[in-house]
């Protein structure tokens, strides 16, 4: 179905997702690139070797948890934008989740907007902690919004309402 | 008659890769562009690029140019450029004529040619395709990403290749409504990355539909689209009438290489190229000594690809002419295994079995 919808089946996001002990532990990327594409400015941005494609560039990223330190780096850096940073050690009832979003306007700190799901579907509102937009990024801004942690595995949009 | 040594016809990402490749071996270059700007389709992709940092991975496609061309300002005594100009005639001779700005047309001789014109948009079929709304990709991406005008309001995108996809994503970008992105294949053509990147904004790919008729009458009003069976018929029945104003047609692209087959370069019809390619040695040159080739004019590829190919085919046109590196052969193979990695994927795979049967 991924192939005719672009969605990604609940069993193949679960398999990107690093274990629920890391993610409470701190930071975390999941790297949502499902298919083998001749890429790896990933590999490339990751100054922690946590991202690995090898040799062959067209193998998908492998994320080894536990050198990842949830810096970010990698978020604006994937032609794909296929990757974001959840983090599950700051509350107990929400997840941080940081997603690279390159739409105007942005929205602002302490702002209500609405976390989509990965076909777009208006889930849940959210509260967005902290917009990152500095030069190095490239124009790939990075939202970081707390979220009901029931939907850490659904949550991968967000809408700013104009 | 003007005399030159190396004239790449096209600025675009191979033919300005050529240039660089070639005066950085110490050839004389003349690069001769259709356009004011040098940078091809390059001067509309605002998304970021795939591929390897030697190709210039992740950075946005816009930005490449200036980065080619500052390069090139390195070997500045040697290279010419003429822009708005049209190479249109390639002879039996080695003579090229040149029509400059539409009234200046003279002809030159060089030593040897690199034709790195590039690709044009396939176009589809139905009732009322010519209305006003309907445009290329590259049209609407012309529109929006060079010169700032919205093509409209509500579109219909034809074709979920990574053209589909990533103009989806530009109009977004642009505050434009995508209604759904349509394809007749059972699959999405363009990388999955790009795919799942347009529906989570909510626009739905639908796969196995194809475009039945434009409604309009001084514009485009409405589109009505159907799905497809296994053997792209329309299925009776499944229509379905969507309100746009803008249908943008992404349904792949033809080589542009007319000048090849005035030139008596043998020619082969290549599906997984896109179309009428030149057969083609190693090191890009053709059946025609010194005429070598680089980029969607020798078979439609990412402009990853299309860069490296350029790097190639002027780094083996200057050796060709005189003008060998020391490390010749350690760069060619260095362009080689670029070209080997970016094609050895299941996306490339396709790309392949096209190639393989133009290789002199």
């Amino acid at each position: 179905m991924f192939e005719k919808t672009g969605i990604p089946s609940e069993e193949m996001i679960m398999g990107k997702f690093p274990s629920i002990e890391r993610i409470n532990k701190g930071a975390v990327a999941v790297v949502e690139c499902y298919k083998e594409i001749p890429c790896n400015p990933c590999q490339t941005a990751c100054k922690f070797g946590a991202i690995i494609i090898g040799e062959d560039i067209n193998n998908i990223p492998k994320l080894y948890a536990d050198k990842c330190t949830g810096c970010a780096v990698c978020l604006s850096k994937c032609p794909g934008l296929s990757i974001m940073v959840v983090d599950g050690s700051k509350l107990e009832e929400t997840v941080e989740i940081k997603l690279p979003y390159e739409f105007v306007p942005l929205p602002k700190e302490g702002q209500i907007i609405k976390g989509l799901n990965r076909e777009g579907e208006y889930i849940t509102d959210v509260k967005v902690l902290k917009v990152l937009n500095p030069k190095s990024f490239d124009r790939t801004p990075l939202v970081t919004i707390e979220v009901d942690r029931k939907y850490l595995y659904e949550i991968r949009n967000i809408q700013v309402e104009v | 008659m003007k005399q030159a040594e190396l004239v790449i016809i096209g600025g675009g990402p191979a033919g300005l890769c050529a240039a660089v490749s070639a005066a950085r071996s110490g050839a004389k270059v003349l690069i001769i562009e259709r356009n004011k700007d040098l940078g091809g389709q390059l001067l509309k992709q605002t998304h970021m690029f795939f591929g390897s940092e030697k190709q210039y991975a992740s950075l946005r496609g816009i930005d490449i140019p200036a980065i080619l061309i500052s390069e090139l300002e390195k070997y500045k005594e040697r290279v010419e450029i003429i822009k708005e100009a049209t190479v249109v005639g390639v002879f039996e001779d080695g003579v090229i004529t040149v029509l400059e700005k539409e009234e200046n047309y003279f002809k030159i001789a060089p030593k040897a040619l690199v034709l790195a014109t590039g690709a044009y948009e396939k176009y589809l079929s139905f009732p009322n395709n010519d209305l006003p709304g309907i445009y290329g990709a590259g049209a609407v991406q012309t529109l929006m990403n060079v010169h700032g005008v919205k093509p409209g309001n509500k579109v219909l995108m034809v074709g979920a290749g990574n053209i589909g996809l990533i103009v989806s994503y530009q109009l977004m970008q642009a505050g434009v409504k995508v209604e759904a992105i349509l394809d007749a294949a059972p699959k999405i053509g363009g990388y999955l990355v790009h795919a799942s990147k347009v529906r989570r904004m909510g626009v739905p790919i639908l796969t196995s539909h194809t475009v039945k008729e434009a409604i309009g009458k001084e514009e485009l009003e409405k589109a009505v689209i159907s799905q497809v069976d296994e053997k792209f018929s329309p299925i009776e029945g499944s229509e379905k009438t969507l309100d746009v104003d803008v249908m943008c047609i992404s349904v792949g692209l033809t080589p542009l290489n007319e000048l090849l087959a005035m030139r008596g370069c043998k020619m082969k019809y290549i599906p997984q190229l896109g179309g009428l390619v030149p057969l083609r040695n190693e090191n890009y040159e053709t059946s025609v000594e010194n005429l070598f080739v680089a980029g969607d004019a020798t078979g439609v590829e990412e402009a990853s690809a299309a860069m490296v190919e350029g790097f190639l085919a002027g780094l083996c046109a200057a050796e060709k002419i005189g003008y060998r590196l020391d490390n010749f052969e350690e760069m060619k193979n260095d362009y080689l295994k670029q070209l080997e990695e970016l094609r050895s994927g299941p996306a490339g795979k396709h790309i392949l079995s096209g190639i393989e049967q133009i290789v002199l």
